[in-house]
């Protein structure tokens, strides 16, 4: 029954972004800009330094926010990258996250209030977070090849949409979570709306938006290897590679270096979230 | 100054609040517009002045709209109509700068379940509505301190609220409500989370403040106990209305309804009625200004019929009783020329007129005189006599199980 009446919306859509990229691809070219220096400002950074100041320095935040067994688990993980040939690939990814996670908290954090404050808001905003978590990389993996062309900004702008949703839902979470009666007492002795957020509200949904915060770094982690098909580089393509050439061995390295780096992030940002 | 006027306050809970007024208006109660409308009266009418120092309670059970009655006198809830007097300044017609203004400098709140900031220590609590008001940190913290210490806290000022027992964080709330020196202070069941002897405790340190310096304190309470140990005046809600507003003896005496009566019943009006609510001047007073003497007390006594008089001095201190029995023998006895103090009644003793009914039981019964009232000065207000004792009883007795048996 529905053989005659099929809605062309594949056409529709093709059409649509063929207009963009047409009309507009300088527009969008524009919006690289603070992602592109974001990313090369970390990448040139950490690619700068001795290796052995990248993991002084994560070692301490890992005995800072946790203690001596992340600190040890952290130096091991960090050497055994570095002496699997991993280090330069190790940085790029960790510069991508970085930034991404960079441009997510700045945008998220934002909403996330919003979000919690107005219900309206949060009802208008939840089915695009859906969305962006739902929709299979893969599909806008080509759109934003043909708006911003391939290399690690798109790559970065990929891992964005993906990583985005869990910290905006947990900020949201985290001012929802602060009793109304704590919210109500500032009210009665005179903050304005303004004093009430940053007095009570956020202080109080600070662990929850560091929880988001470590979602969304795990999040984009694991959009490494597909932004790796857009020409992004880092851990992801020796995985990629390794796929190609059916090199199981080379796949297997790139994966354990990002398996390496999840845990060591997330401990450290877990913990951060545990000790506010 | 902290004087509150409330004017015909109305607070309807729904989506078109003005079409609940405009029924209530047509006669409706509250259960009829919930059934047309599915909206909530919170509170319906109320009309009442709260005056400058008094501790005034509202009363009522829950949902009888007197948490709402409270969060409208700050605008927590913003009324639907009516208006909000704060020294003769319209708290309902505030721009949104003024109502925190006012927050801020007039009028402070405790809530019944403390709502204490839990990532700010006891100090920092203390002192929190001076830093909303920009107040520098080494001034809010001193007088979050001398806040701290009024309530008992001192010492207490580097710990969380979490490693405080129920009792000691309200404190922190009461001092976080001083600490900003207000006129009025709004207590919404501040007491009703806490043990039943840490909240008499709590009640007698806020008579003692109270003592101290004096505020305008509204109290909201469901407990009856609670209302007459504290309060001055009681309003007593209803279904979001108020249904009768005075002191307790006034309430206990003469109860505007079954729902008022329900309240009271089971109190010993004794404990509630104080001599100076029963006070009568019925009897005679001598005036003693030159020495008096008792040819003169005996004129006066004979020209009643009464058997007592009450010897006052010329500013009107109570010095004593006389009987006519003592005086007619001490006249017998040839002494017609020496002061009135030899013949006083050296047992009789006046009594103060915030001592209740149970108070004075003792006295009233072991005597055959009427008992003297006297005021914080010693200033003679009239006397408590046994029938008038017994009759008023009686009335409360009746007052309060007369529509109850109905």
């Amino acid at each position: 029954m529905f053989q005659d009446a099929i809605i062309p919306l594949d056409q529709w859509v093709s059409v649509a972004v063929e207009w963009l990229v047409d009309n507009y691809r300088e527009f969008f070219q524009m919006l690289k800009w603070p992602v592109d220096k974001l990313l090369t400002g970390f990448e040139h950074g950490l690619n700068t330094v001795h290796p052995l100041v990248v993991i002084a320095v994560v070692c301490f935040l890992a005995w800072k926010f946790s203690g001596k067994r992340l600190a040890i688990f952290s130096l091991a993980s960090m050497l055994l990258v570095g002496f699997l040939g991993l280090w330069e690939d190790t940085m790029i990814t960790l510069a991508m996250v970085l930034s991404s996670v960079v441009i997510c908290a700045l945008i998220g954090i934002p909403f996330g209030i919003m979000s919690g404050r107005s219900d309206r808001f949060e009802a208008g905003l939840r089915p695009v977070l859906d969305a962006m978590q739902t929709t299979p990389a893969f599909v806008y993996l080509v759109p934003i090849v043909m708006l911003f062309s391939v290399g690690n900004v798109a790559g970065v702008l990929a891992t964005i949409i993906f990583a985005l949703p869990p910290i905006i839902r947990l900020t949201s979470l985290g001012i929802r979570q602060v009793h109304p009666e704590l919210v109500e007492a500032a009210q009665a002795f005179g903050a304005t709306r303004w004093q009430v957020l940053i007095k009570v509200q956020i202080p109080l949904a600070l662990p929850t938006i560091l929880a988001g915060l470590n979602q969304t770094i795990m999040m984009a982690l694991s959009m490494v290897v597909i932004a790796a098909l857009i020409g992004a580089g880092g851990l992801g393509s020796p995985v990629i590679l390794g796929l190609n050439t059916l090199d199981i061995g080379r796949a297997v390295v790139g994966g354990l270096g990002i398996v390496l780096m999840a845990i060591v992030l997330d401990r450290i940002t877990q913990s951060m979230a545990q000790k506010k | 100054m902290g004087q509150i006027t409330v004017e015909n306050l109305y607070k309807i809970f729904g989506s078109k609040p003005r079409k609940g007024l405009e029924l209530l208006n047509k006669g409706l109660d509250k259960t009829e517009v919930l059934e047309k409308t599915g909206m909530t009266v919170g509170v319906n009418n109320a009309s009442f002045t709260i005056e400058d120092g008094e501790i005034f309670v509202i009363m009522g059970l829950s949902g009888s709209g007197k948490s709402t009655i409270v969060r409208m006198l700050n605008r927590l809830i913003e009324p639907t109509a009516g208006r909000v007097l704060v020294n003769g300044e319209d708290i309902t017609a505030m721009s949104d700068d003024e109502l925190v203004k006012f927050r801020l400098h007039n009028m402070s709140m405790v809530f019944q379940s403390f709502a204490l900031m839990p990532h700010q220590t006891v100090l920092d609590n203390a002192a929190f509505g001076l830093e909303l008001a920009g107040v520098d940190k080494a001034k809010r913290h001193e007088r979050a301190r001398e806040a701290l210490e009024q309530v008992g806290l001192a010492g207490w000022e580097d710990q969380y609220p979490k490693q405080l027992s129920g009792g000691m964080q309200q404190r922190v709330g009461l001092a976080r409500g001083l600490a900003v020196d207000p006129e009025i202070l709004l207590m919404d069941e501040a007491f009703s989370a806490l043990d039943p002897l840490i909240r008499t405790e709590m009640q007698d340190e806020l008579i003692n403040l109270q003592e101290e310096h004096q505020r305008t304190i509204v109290f909201i309470s469901h407990d009856l106990d609670e209302a007459l140990r504290i309060g001055d005046r009681i309003a007593i809600m209803e279904g979001g209305s108020v249904v009768q507003v005075g002191t307790p003896d006034e309430i206990l005496q003469n109860p505007a309804n079954d729902y008022v009566r329900a309240f009271f019943r089971g109190v010993d009006p004794t404990g509630v009625i104080s001599a100076g609510d029963i006070v009568r001047d019925s009897h005679p007073t001598i005036v003693l200004t030159r020495g008096g003497s008792l040819r003169i007390a005996h004129e006066i006594l004979s020209g009643s019929e009464l058997e007592y008089a009450y010897v006052l001095d010329s500013r009107r201190h109570f010095l004593g009783v006389v009987s006519s029995e003592g005086i007619r023998n001490a006249l017998e006895a040839g002494l017609p020329e020496h002061p009135l103090s030899q013949v006083y009644l050296t047992e009789a003793k006046s009594v103060h007129k915030d001592d209740s009914m149970q108070d004075i039981l003792p006295q009233v019964a072991a005597s055959t005189w009427p008992i003297p009232v006297v005021d914080d000065d010693n200033r003679y207000l009239g006397v408590v006599s046994k029938n008038r004792f017994l009759k008023t009883l009686h009335k409360t007795e009746v007052a309060l199980s007369d529509g109850g048996d109905q």
